[in-house]
């Protein structure tokens, strides 16, 4: 795929001045492939041990089937906390971004000193990932479903504020302006002039964060932070593939679901 | 409960009996969907000692353990985080390259047949909705412990995320140079080499690097299961409470991604 695609790009447009971009693209794909080599020597991935590997991840998968259907009634009770977990870390996530998207807005007068800090914070609660919250969490609050609401109230928290955040700056500026000129309050304008044009938005993104938190809230218990990845971790450490595919089949189901209605619920709102 | 406020308006801003009882059975629904999961929320189990825990991590966070970065025997931060780095290269790099016949497969103007692309379409869905750790551990099983597991796991969810991303920038290709290729009497592979991958590439690899991007941040957290990384030390530090070891490598991991964002970010601006 590499060597074909290298003088690809661009090419129709304008076949004269193409050298010096050719080479810059060549040194580009050289560099890349560099990379790799230097990628697989250090951790001993190579395509061989690819192809060798596949057969065994075979026989794992003809180990998981037929599924343990008879552990279905065992794991519904965790898969439902594991949606409770989802749905309490998104909300609170999604109402502690409110105001901090207000105040990283650029277009709503709130002064530097404020909304470059509130933009940094943002930018370094997106780059913990859930697992790792989760993780301090359970060290901090125990084992439990506690920890991973937690830990999903920060993520959500970072992504939505990110995405409210520009959604707001986005919005028309008409009615703002108007109600700067007739002398309304900021409260006001934030009211009747941001809130109305900002809440689809903001809905669809909480929407949006819950489809990924269903996702994030079933392995966090791989960490001990409550839910069904609890269960799949105890079924994996048991060798117990049959009651590993149910979990992992059910989990599948609920996320289809979930992201079923989530979308047709998005498509509403805006 | 914020939901209700904006649903129901949207739809029918007259207020009459029909719209209100929408209203009414909405934020019914809400309340009662709020209720059960607080309900579900076990706070008994929290630890008494997290306020003293807490101050400790907070200790640990100002006073990172900085020799950890660098140890001549190994198995330090900055050995961990290349590894992940790699991890992440790697198996975005896997994803591209093997996700380009699915992207085909899944791309309704590339065949005749509906049901060629929309089977496609549910391949690349059921691929992607199996989260990235529980592929880690599906691998670790097979494979052994280690980055070759994370450099599959991260490389299948990628195939079903790429591979989607990929079929929507074929599905939006111009048809004019292909078109044009066909009456010139250009074959299947010559249409593909002329007019369609000039046209795609540069969207791929952007598609790729925003990949790089949520790949690493997928692959510090891999190595607390095992696949590999600088999660491994990270779940090592937890587990025996070394905070300040914990607060160096956390700090390590932002630095890592706020690097790697900036430098993807400028690669994909020269991209496009």
């Amino acid at each position: 795929m590499k060597t074909p695609a290298s003088t690809a790009p661009l090419q129709p447009a304008a076949p004269e001045i193409l050298p010096p971009r050719k080479t810059k693209q060549l040194a580009g794909w050289l560099v890349l492939i560099a990379v790799l080599i230097v990628c697989s020597i250090r951790t001993k991935v190579t395509p061989y041990q690819l192809i060798t590997g596949l057969p065994q991840m075979g026989s794992l998968l003809r180990e998981m089937f037929p599924p343990d259907w008879s552990y279905l009634p065992t794991i519904w009770a965790p898969m439902m906390e594991t949606v409770q977990i989802a749905i309490l870390g998104t909300t609170l996530g999604g109402l502690l971004a409110i105001p901090v998207a207000l105040l990283s807005a650029s277009n709503l007068q709130v002064s530097r000193w404020i909304s470059l800090p509130c933009r940094m914070i943002l930018n370094l609660v997106r780059t913990i990932p859930d697992l790792l919250f989760a993780a301090i969490f359970v060290a901090v609050f125990g084992i439990g479903p506690f920890a991973g609401m937690l830990a999903l109230v920060f993520f959500s928290f970072g992504i939505i504020a990110k995405l409210t955040f520009e959604a707001i700056e986005a919005i028309d500026p008409g009615p703002l302006e108007a109600m700067t000129a007739v002398g309304a309050n900021r409260m006001q304008i934030i009211r009747f002039g941001v809130v109305p044009q900002a809440l689809p938005y903001f809905m669809s993104y909480l929407l949006y964060t819950f489809e990924v938190n269903i996702r994030a809230a079933a392995v966090l218990g791989l960490v001990g932070a409550g839910g069904i990845g609890l269960l799949l971790d105890r079924a994996l450490g048991l060798f117990r593939y049959d009651r590993a595919s149910i979990i992992i089949l059910l989990t599948l189901v609920i996320v289809l679901v979930i992201d079923y209605g989530s979308t047709i619920i998005r498509r509403k709102l805006l | 409960m914020k939901n209700t406020h904006t649903a129901a308006p949207a739809k029918a801003s007259g207020s009459t009996l029909l719209s209100r009882l929408r209203l009414a059975l909405i934020v019914i629904l809400v309340a009662a969907v709020y209720y059960w999961s607080v309900q579900g929320m076990q706070f008994e189990g929290i630890q008494g000692t997290a306020g003293t825990v807490s101050r400790s991590i907070l200790q640990g966070f100002l006073h990172p353990d900085w020799s950890f970065v660098y140890l001549a025997e190994g198995e330090d931060l900055l050995r961990g985080l290349l590894d992940t780095l790699v991890i992440s290269i790697l198996g975005t790099v896997v994803a591209a390259v093997v996700c380009i016949p699915f992207a085909f497969w899944a791309s309704s103007n590339m065949s005749r047949r509906l049901a060629v692309s929309g089977s496609g379409k549910i391949v690349l869905s059921v691929i992607r909705v199996f989260p990235e750790i529980i592929v880690a551990i599906l691998f670790i099983k097979a494979v052994g412990p280690g980055s070759f597991a994370g450099v599959l796991a991260l490389g299948i969810h990628s195939v079903g995320m790429l591979g989607k991303l990929y079929s929507e920038t074929i599905e939006s290709i111009d048809r004019g140079p292909e078109e044009a290729l066909i009456a010139s009497g250009a074959n299947r592979l010559q249409v593909l080499r002329y007019a369609v991958l000039p046209q795609v590439i540069p969207q791929f690899l952007s598609y790729s690097l925003y990949r790089f991007e949520i790949n690493i941040r997928s692959a510090t957290t891999l190595g607390l299961v095992g696949a590999g990384g600088i999660g491994t030390p990270l779940i090592f530090a937890l587990q025996v409470r070394n905070w300040n070891r914990v607060g160096i490598i956390l700090l390590g991991i932002i630095v890592l991604i706020i690097l790697t964002d900036w430098i993807s970010g400028w690669v994909r601006r020269r991209i496009i």
